[in-house]
């Protein structure tokens, strides 16, 4: 009985999110939103992990092998894809701000009008 | 709203949210106290019926392939949105000297890009049989093509990094995966069904139609990443031109 790597998981997102509400670069945002986004892949694969499972490959294992669950794995592979397309957006956007307002930090440029 | 005040009203929230985690996460089964059945069902069946030893990607490219078929979309849209915001300042780019000035860098450095590109389409192509896939070969054999930048410089990376390339394979691999999936509809089956059953397990020839699912994600990725990189590094590039 552990729930360590649930603890884990809910301190990463935490974090995160307090990064990215006190951020003063939108850079640094971006990355904020990763480390927040990192906390469920944590989340994924603790809760698919079979006591003494190996991992959910069976070239060369026995077939009927104990193995972790290889759902939750395929969905932590989408969400890592989607995780760094929507931060090679952010960060494109934040190139975008700084050409625009001459700065990255998310409060001064707050007065900038479309 | 100053900094101060929106530090004040989040402080609390935080805590509100993190209360609201360990109480959803003493919930849920102890780590290790895995309750199934979906993961068991996959592990049990992945082998035997589809002849894929990694049951992962038999989830990603086969059982559940129309999720990746959004999730590739998801990339495609992101990637367009990225072209949309960069794409367009053009500048006197032949004018860029950055070429690597070591010839010891520019040799193995080539050399190094068959060698990573090799590697990629190892992983993408055992894709069923050991770790890897589309989407873990795709991110190899784009760093491989980056190595170009870093071994040659600017203009050897533009003939190649150069949107009429491209795009073109970013659509094909974008366009394959739907392609694949329109052609189980046109045999009758429901979309994306995985219509050549066998292969032969634990070889490059297994997964039935879910390989070409799997090679046209690789593609996918790869193009996507060289696109991102050259629009990035273009953000770089047309300022040093100008300048010089």
């Amino acid at each position: 009985m552990s729930f360590l790597p649930y603890a884990v998981a809910a301190w990463v997102c935490l974090v995160g999110l307090y990064g990215i509400v006190t951020s003063r670069n939108l850079i640094h945002l971006a990355l904020c939103l990763t480390v927040m986004q990192s906390s469920t892949y944590l989340l994924l694969l603790a809760i698919g992990y079979v006591k003494g499972g190996g991992p959910p490959i069976f070239k060369g294992v026995k077939l009927g092998t104990t193995s972790v669950d290889p759902v939750v794995q395929a969905l932590t592979l989408t969400d890592i894809v989607v995780s760094v397309t929507v931060i090679a957006l952010i960060l494109a956007l934040a190139l975008d701000v700084h050409k625009q307002a001459g700065t990255v930090d998310p409060d001064e440029v707050r007065e900038m009008s479309g | 709203m100053t900094r101060r005040v929106r530090i004040g009203i989040f402080l609390p929230a935080l805590a509100g949210l993190a209360a609201l985690l360990v109480w959803a996460y003493t919930g849920i089964p102890a780590f290790g106290d895995y309750q199934g059945p979906y993961g068991f069902v996959v592990t049990k069946l992945a082998t035997p019926l589809r002849h894929m030893d990694n049951a992962v990607n038999s989830v990603t490219y086969d059982i559940r392939g129309i999720d990746t078929m959004g999730e590739e979309f998801i990339l495609f849209g992101a990637v367009i949105g990225v072209v949309l915001l960069l794409r367009g300042e053009e500048g006197r780019t032949e004018d860029v000297h950055d070429d690597t000035g070591s010839d010891l860098v520019r040799v193995f450095g080539t050399l190094a890009i068959g060698a990573v590109v090799l590697v990629g389409l190892w992983v993408v192509a055992f894709g069923f049989v050991t770790p890897g896939g589309g989407f873990q070969g795709g991110v190899a054999v784009a760093s491989g093509a980056l190595l170009l930048y870093l071994a040659a410089g600017y203009r050897e990376w533009a003939a190649f990094g150069n949107e009429s390339i491209l795009d073109p394979i970013k659509g094909i691999g974008g366009g394959g995966y739907a392609v694949i999936g329109l052609a189980a509809l046109v045999g009758g089956m429901p979309f994306l069904t995985n219509f050549f059953h066998g292969g032969v397990t634990g070889s490059v020839f297994s997964g039935g139609s879910a390989a070409f699912v799997n090679w046209s994600a690789g593609i996918e990725v790869a193009a996507a990443l060289v696109i991102l990189f050259s629009e990035f590094l273009e953000e770089y590039i047309v300022p040093l031109a100008k300048g010089s």
